[in-house]
């Protein structure tokens, strides 16, 4: 059913208004002849104007439920429900070619990333009009005309000459647009959207916000899938939260938000980073083993001085400067493109300065060439966005960290007795040593790459986007271990980071970069309640608003 | 399907740096120098490669020249040699050869023949059509025979994908001779559906054809399957079935474009690869061309005859791989990326 | 009967090896055989001439048939075996050492050098193998010693621009960088990272080289410039039996099946072997 207007009044209808109804869902995979239940028992109703929001971590089920919806859950599965009605139709029972029919037609579904999930080879314009044309709507003239319409109603400027280009010729908050406006291009009653804000910038993330909203308002539902529990307030009335294939817990977000009953529920709210959350923990783990503490330098120990970076005739850094002292954290937010990546790898000394100067421990470091800076490398040291790519494919934990110890004049004893140490200051177990980073998590990936940084007992640690690839409930543990560490053993980190939660709950002073330049520069607190800089306030006000306190009621 | 960890997502949005490219034009024509430029290269090195090559015959060059015109192999007096000495210049420095060797490629001479007594272009010239119509014949063939079998047996299960390419993998390890020769005593022998020798015109190119198309097709396959499957599981086919395509659908109109990009970009190289598979080819089907020109050569150790055969191809294989990569420059740098 | 989980784990490991393996094996144990003990698998004298039995078609006296002089077919290929081999598996080395030395210098030397060696391969990968296999034939003269090195060095640039490649993906891994923050030594990257990371597919692409070479040696063989007759060698019998396509197919026909299983034996090895490693990977 399309929407051909927005509906007055809904409690008017005499008949069920439910668009769609779950009752029991489970979907299986057949995996070399075994089956494995990976959704067990998702039950919703979904009326019109109503947004209802799953959430989960990995591996919770969230967008196997999701595609079982459209008929899309792979070769390999089994999808089984005691109800599952879509405008009161039977689909348990729908053919490929009722499945065909629904999609794009009564339900529109948003991915992920339109840079991957719009066709990089075709215009915009085709893609757009190709569910028009897959449903036999109109003639050519009519859906060109209807393409234009639609890019007009999510907001894209100058839409003729938009349609004609690719998606990467167009910006990234274009894109999505683009990208939503494929989705609803026969205004689909039911949409579903799958992580639609993940892997944005936090300025383009709110337009799609604000889009999905609009939508709501139009009288379509919304199925949103996301792990971002901000995300997910702003727009959602109903929540399941998953974990593993099951629901935990279902109800209307105030009550879920607010007065959450499960433990996982509990955790996901508190694991959520931000300025309010500075100074306390974010998990439950363990606090590691206190640490010897390595001379706290004097003075400053890392220190920058208008730094300048050009690629290609464009200055990627330009006249960056900072003051790190010990034991201190300065986070580096911006958005993608900013030049914060580049000054971390120019603070390393593992990219050639343009210009400027970096020092480290009160030591020339930047002028020196490399033969003189590996005598100093040791105390500096670097935790990758993701570790798996940062180590040896061939080589087990153990001899990760055992190479890490190099540089030290060491007993082998010493040397082993010093790996065990620096795995229980990470929390993980000694088994850990003797497997294979592949066959590790990713929190427990992290913690082995958090531990080579520390062995060579480093003054200053470089974490880049360190966080921002895990789950959020791994995140806070190791958000939570980086504070301890720093506690115990007086480093100083220099943090990057896109997510502005992260960098404030971390961070004693910010640093905000767009294009290359810092723009602005203070504590959390300045940022967040005195943002002076127009670039600052856009993106503090893009944050969605989680307040978990607005929802007791 | 595993749910995707939010790994690799979160990724994507942090790794692409904003572009701020300067104005097209210019880009593109700075990128075509960059690309003529070094194919310009390549060919200089080509021709060095192939004069070092001729002076590589053991022994007295006018020597084995005389003894190659004469029949016979014995020692000559100077007197004798002295013609020969003059028309290839043979008393000149190294140096000396080598840039008049240089400024004959340029103005499109390779040297006169050991053997005949004229331009080794001209011998070339006389046989290169059929073996160009021969060679691009077979390319057709193969990209219509990779499509068809790639677009059918790709990402249809591991059963039907193994057996693809096990086919591609078979196919593309067969010598031409071993193909040519069951072809022929199949198809020509056996069942009389193609002539046995020569045959000018479509009936006697297709056999030869399909020798050389059968194993290029099957190894531009390898690569081909890889790119469709790979181009299977991306986000954006997913969103075209999310608009209701069907399988077939989305096979043809969004993953076959994607998946055909590493075999054009290997077209310069198949250009190469045929005109020298022609050379076993024309040998089984007796068919005319710079095969049995180059086979008669090597024979007779006749230099520039084989050099500048082996030279041209090189040229050919250059020249199209810069047409290839400019033309890709022009439409989308970033296809060459993927 | 015991189920494969009863079984212990290496056990069970190997009993799931595709079955495509498992022949290709047992067709080199076969091979391997035929070269160092001739006699145990032939049936009869290869050098016999017996021309009242001459162009016989494969029987049950003579397996592959008979040649023009009455010569077991059968017993020659297996006779055969040990030079075309031999020149398989020096042109294979000659081949990838050629290709180590420049991928690795391509891929690791200073700029200078390394974009003069880059170029150099580039210019020999322009000309196409056998075309390269057939100068040097034309320079030095047919043989097999020339074969193993027109094959050698035909296929070398391919496989140079395949080490190049590795190299390059190793040096700007994010490992590499990793070990260039903890402060390793340039010298000891390249050994114990870049290397080791770039010449690991080395193994499975010298049973593939070997599959190439054996091909290609038969190639030029086939156009009369490899080994002559009346040698054994299986390139030998294929130029033999040139004269003979339509009368006795078999001659030609039968030999090329033989390399055309040795090359599809090497390569099933191969590409296990690439595909183990990359399972290790994954």
């Amino acid at each position: 059913m399309t929407i051909a207007e927005p509906l007055a009044d809904v409690d008017g209808l005499d008949w069920p208004a439910a668009r769609l109804t779950v009752e029991n869902l489970r979907v299986a995979f057949t995996v070399d002849g075994a089956r494995r239940e990976v959704v067990r028992g998702v039950s919703f109703e979904l009326t019109p104007g109503e947004c209802v929001a799953i959430v989960g971590e990995s591996g919770s089920g969230k967008s196997v439920t999701a595609r079982s919806l459209v008929g899309l859950t792979g070769r390999n599965a089994i999808v089984e429900a005691d109800v599952l009605e879509l405008h009161h139709e039977d689909a348990r029972s729908f053919t490929p070619r009722q499945w065909r029919t629904v999609r794009g037609r009564d339900v529109g579904f948003i991915l992920q990333d339109a840079l991957v999930s719009l066709d990089p080879l075709r215009p915009v314009r085709a893609e757009i009009e190709e569910a028009l044309r897959l449903h036999r709507w109109g003639n050519r003239a009519a859906r060109y005309a209807r393409v234009i319409d639609l890019l007009t109603r999510v907001g894209v400027p100058f839409p003729e000459v938009r349609a004609r280009q690719r998606p990467d010729q167009l910006s990234g908050g274009l894109r999505q647009r683009a990208l939503i406006a494929s989705a609803i291009a026969l205004d689909p009653d039911i949409v579903i959207a799958d992580e639609p804000t993940t892997a944005l910038d936090v300025t383009v993330q709110a337009q799609v916000l604000s889009e999905l909203e609009a939508m709501k308002r139009r009288g379509a539902s919304i199925i949103l899938i996301s792990h971002d529990l901000s995300v997910v307030a702003q727009l959602a009335d109903q929540i399941l939260v998953m974990r593993g294939g099951e629901v935990l817990e279902q109800g209307t977000a105030a009550e879920v938000l607010g007065s959450p009953k499960h433990e996982y529920t509990k955790a996901l709210i508190a694991a959520v980073p931000s300025e309010h959350t500075r100074g306390s923990a974010l998990s439950l783990g363990e606090s590691p083993l206190i640490v010897e503490h390595a001379p706290v330098a004097a003075g400053p120990v890392l220190e920058a001085r208008d730094l300048v970076k050009t690629f290609s005739g464009n200055r990627a850094v330009d006249g960056v400067s900072f003051t790190l002292g010990a034991g201190e954290t300065i986070g580096i937010v911006g958005e993608s493109g900013s030049g914060k990546s580049t000054t971390a790898k120019l603070a390393l000394g593992l990219e050639t300065l343009d210009g400027g100067t970096v020092r480290l421990l009160d030591q020339d470091w930047s002028v020196l060439p490399e033969r003189r800076r590996r005598r100093l490398r040791p105390s500096i040291s670097v935790v990758y966005q993701d570790p798996l790519s940062s180590f040896d494919p061939r080589w087990n934990v153990e001899r990760i960290l055992l190479d890490a110890l190099r540089g030290q004049r060491l007993s082998t004893t010493a040397r082993n007795e010093r790996v065990r140490e620096l795995l229980t200051q990470v929390g993980l177990p000694v088994e850990v040593l003797q497997r294979f980073p592949l066959k590790l998590s990713g929190g427990q990936r992290q913690r082995v790459a958090i531990a080579r940084a520390l062995a060579p007992r480093p003054s200053v640690i470089v974490l880049d986007e360190a966080v921002s690839a895990l789950d959020v409930t791994i995140q806070a543990q190791i958000l939570d271990l980086l504070v301890a560490l720093q506690k115990a053993s007086g480093v100083s980190y220099l943090f990057i980071s896109h997510d502005l939660g992260v960098i404030s709950h971390l961070s004693d002073r910010v640093l905000v970069m767009k294009d290359g330049v810092v723009v602005e520069e203070g504590t959390p607190d300045d940022i967040f309640q005195r943002p002076q800089h127009p670039y600052t306030r856009e993106l503090i006000a893009s944050i969605p608003v989680f307040d978990p306190a607005s929802f007791v009621s | 399907m595993t749910p995707t960890s939010l790994a690799s997502s979160a990724t994507v949005a942090q790794e692409v740096p904003a572009p701020r490219r300067p104005s097209r034009p210019r880009a593109i024509a700075l990128t075509i120098a960059r690309k003529v430029a070094s194919a310009l290269v390549v060919l200089w090195g080509a021709a060095t490669v192939a004069f070092f090559a001729q002076t590589a015959l053991p022994g007295d060059r006018a020597t084995t020249i005389f003894n190659i015109r004469a029949g016979q192999a014995q020692l000559r007096t100077p007197e004798e040699l002295a013609p020969i000495n003059a028309e290839f210049g043979l008393q000149n420095p190294l140096i000396v050869q080598y840039v008049d060797y240089l400024r004959g490629v340029v103005g499109g001479t390779f040297g006169n023949s050991y053997q005949q007594y004229r331009p080794v272009t001209d011998i070339i010239g006389e046989q290169l059509g059929a073996t160009v119509i021969l060679s691009l014949t077979a390319i057709l063939f193969s990209w219509v025979l990779m499509i068809v079998w790639v677009t059918l047996t790709a990402g249809r299960g591991p059963r039907l994908g193994a057996i693809g390419s096990l086919v591609d993998v078979v196919a593309a390890g067969l010598p031409a001779y071993w193909l040519g020769i069951i072809l022929l005593l199949v198809f020509a022998l056996g069942l009389h559906w193609f002539p046995v020798i020569g045959g000018t015109g479509l009936n006697g190119l297709i056999l030869p054809a399909l020798t050389l198309a059968i194993p290029l097709a099957g190894f531009m396959g390898q690569s081909t399957r890889a790119e469709f499957e790979r181009a299977l599981d991306q986000p954006f086919v997913i969103s075209a079935r999310m608009r209701g395509m069907g399988d077939t659908g989305v096979r043809l109109q969004h993953v076959l474009r994607h998946a055909i990009i590493p075999a054009v970009t290997l077209s310069g190289w198949a250009l190469g690869a045929t005109l020298s598979g022609a050379v076993i080819v024309e040998a089984i089907f007796s068919r005319p061309g710079i095969g049995s020109v180059l086979v008669s050569a090597v024979n007779a150790q006749d230099l520039p005859v084989v050099v500048g055969i082996v030279t041209l191809v090189a040229v050919v294989y250059v020249v199209a791989n810069l047409i290839v990569d400019i033309a890709y420059s022009i439409i989308d740098p970033r296809l060459k990326a993927s | 009967m015991t189920t494969l989980t009863a079984l212990p784990p290496r056990t069970a490991r190997i009993l799931r090896l595709p079955l495509g393996l498992y022949l290709a094996l047992a067709f080199v144990l076969l091979l391997v055989i035929a070269v160092l003990a001739p006699q145990l698998l032939a049936t009869h004298d290869p050098f016999a001439l017996a021309y009242a039995e001459a162009l016989q078609p494969p029987s049950w006296a003579h397996v592959f048939g008979t040649d023009e002089s009455g010569r077991d077919l059968y017993s020659r290929v297996i006779f055969g075996a040990r030079d075309s081999l031999t020149i398989g598996l020096g042109a294979a080395s000659v081949s990838l050492s050629l290709a180590v030395v420049f991928g690795a210098l391509a891929g690791l030397a200073p700029k200078p050098i390394a974009v003069v060696v880059d170029r150099f391969i580039e210019v020999l990968f322009a000309f196409p193998s056998l075309l390269i296999a057939l100068l040097l034939v034309a320079i030095l003269g047919p043989s097999a010693l020339t074969a193993v090195f027109a094959v050698g060095l035909g296929t070398a640039p391919g496989y140079a621009r395949m080490v190049r490649g590795q190299v390059l993906a190793a040096r700007n891994s994010g490992y590499v960088e990793a070990a260039t923050a903890l402060g390793h030594s340039r010298w000891r990257i390249i050994g114990a990272h870049i290397l080791p990371n770039a010449l690991r597919p080395l193994v499975a692409i010298f049973a593939l080289s070997v599959g190439q070479s054996i091909v290609w040696a038969s190639s030029l063989s086939f156009l009369g410039f490899g080994v002559a007759p009346p040698a054994s060698e299986w390139g030998a019998l294929l130029d033999a039996g040139r004269a003979y396509i339509t009368q006795a197919g078999w001659l030609i026909v039968i030999p090329g099946l033989v390399i055309v299983a040795v090359a599809l034996a090497a390569t099933t090895i191969g590409r296990h072997l690439q595909n183990t490693l990359e399972k290790g990977e994954k």
